[in-house]
Parts: C-alpha cells; structure tokens; sequence
C-alpha cells in the first residue's frame, strides 16, 4: 500500500511536521476529530471526554493488551470548523512533557483534502527523546499494531 | 534487520519502554530505575538485561555504582527513528479513511 504520511523533523528544532492527503472530502476528514466514537475507532482509544470547541478539554483512556490503562489529555486553544485545530497532549504519567499541536486542514479537490499537523516540544532534547521512542506519542494505543508489525519481521 | 527485530522485541513490552522514557532522560541505577516499578527489583532487572542485550541500553561504572543509559550507537543503527514514528500515524491516517469511507457510503 502506498504510504501517504509524510514526516518532517529537522536537525536542531523542537518540533515535527506531519502531513497526509486523504482521499476524502475536507468535511468528512474533519468529522473524524470531532466525533467520539469515530476517534475511537481509529485512535484505537477509549474517548473519556472531548468537549469539541475552543477552550474545551479532552480525556482518552487505552488499554494495552497486558490490561494497564494509559491516560492522555489535552485541551483546544482553537476549534476551527473544517480548518483548524491548535490543541495541547500530554501522557499522563510519564516523564514527557506536554506538546503543543497545530493541526490545519484544507480542501485539495472536492473529493481529496489534506491535513498538515505541526507538534511543537518543550525542547529540542525532548522531541529527540521522543523521536527515540517512536511510539510514545501513540505508544499504547498502537501496541496492538506495533506487536502485529513485529511479528511480521520474524 | 535482525538488529531492527530485537529492538521492535524490546519496545514490545510497557514496563520496557518506560524503562527506556526513564533512561532517555538521565543515567540511572538499576535501583533507582526499580523504584519507579511495582514489578519486584528481579522483575525490573531481567528487563533492563533484554534491553542491554538489544543494545538499546548501555552500562557504565560511576565510582561504585553501575549506570544505565541510553546507547547513541544503538540508535543510530536503527535505519530511521522517524520512520517508526511515521507508520504510526500513517497507519493512524489508513484507518480514519476507511472509516470515513464506509460512512460516507452510508450517508
């Protein structure tokens, strides 16, 4: 399958680009970060609250196939409807601090659209260390995927 | 790829990768590291060894004491450690599409 997300983190900056066209109309890629249940779905998460609106707060809950819980929150500094998102996440229980996330989404076609997620990092150290951790920023929430993925390469 | 497989082995478990948050950010003893667990000590131990033995950490004496960290080398070795990061969220992406496919279909 073709990979269509590209990732961007410079040498020296404390954040990383993420980008990705979808073959979907801007509306409907957006309805997929307002809507509990469809982030449940694709998140692989548990939706504990989403107050979908500027100022509002957000609460996921995963559990990892070993049955341990793992909290994430954040809140909306702006919800723009089918154009912007600017949200902070943070892991609860970790050692990582919060980040800052710029998400904007735009119409490439009627049918295509494309979303472009800048997450900005406490510091340069700390995106590198999440950068060594590739999975910490979805870590428990893909270890599912992460141990399909594994399997394969043995 | 065999190196990229142990190290998938290795970030497979929770308490190993916390160990790994943990490490990533200052040296610490094995002690220290089992404090922050309420596996046992032994517990703690075996899976600092795995993550010794997948070259992900390393060890170094400091006076009396024996330190853990992070191994640059180790990482470095791993082709991409954007690329990991970057199947997450396209994977992510995959599946919001499909999803939103198939409710599409439905409206």
């Amino acid at each position: 399958m073709e990979q269509k997300t590209k990732v961007n983190a410079e040498e020296g900056k404390q954040n990383i680009v993420v980008t990705r066209e979808f073959d979907l109309p801007l509306e409907l890629l957006f309805k997929a970060y307002v809507e509990a249940e469809i982030i449940e779905q694709w998140m692989a998460t548990k939706v504990l609250r989403l107050e979908s609106k500027k100022h509002g707060s957000y609460q996921f809950e995963t559990t990892d196939p070993q049955g341990n819980k793992h909290g994430f929150n954040g809140v909306f500094h702006e919800f723009k409807l089918n154009r912007e998102i600017i949200r902070t996440f943070e892991m609860e229980h970790t050692t990582f601090p919060v980040q800052l996330e710029f998400l904007e989404f735009e119409a490439f076609t009627d049918h295509t659209s494309k979303l472009n997620m800048l997450i900005v990092y406490k510091s340069v150290l700390d995106r590198d260390n999440m950068m060594k951790l590739p999975f910490a920023h979805g870590l428990n929430m893909a270890h599912n995927r992460l141990q399909e993925f594994a399997a394969k390469l043995k | 790829m065999k190196l990229r497989r142990d190290v998938f082995h290795a970030i497979a478990d929770p308490t190993r990768r916390s160990i790994i948050a943990l490490v990533a950010l200052q040296a610490m003893t094995p002690g220290a590291i089992a404090e922050n667990f309420d596996s046992s000590r032994q517990t703690v131990s075996k899976h600092i060894q795995i993550l010794t033995e997948c070259e992900i950490l390393v060890q170094e004496q400091k006076g009396r004491e024996m330190y853990y960290q992070l191994n640059p080398m180790g990482m470095k070795e791993i082709a991409d450690w954007i690329e990991p990061f970057r199947q997450l969220w396209d994977d992510r992406f995959n599946k919001l599409e499909a999803i939103m496919k198939k409710y599409q279909s439905k409206q």
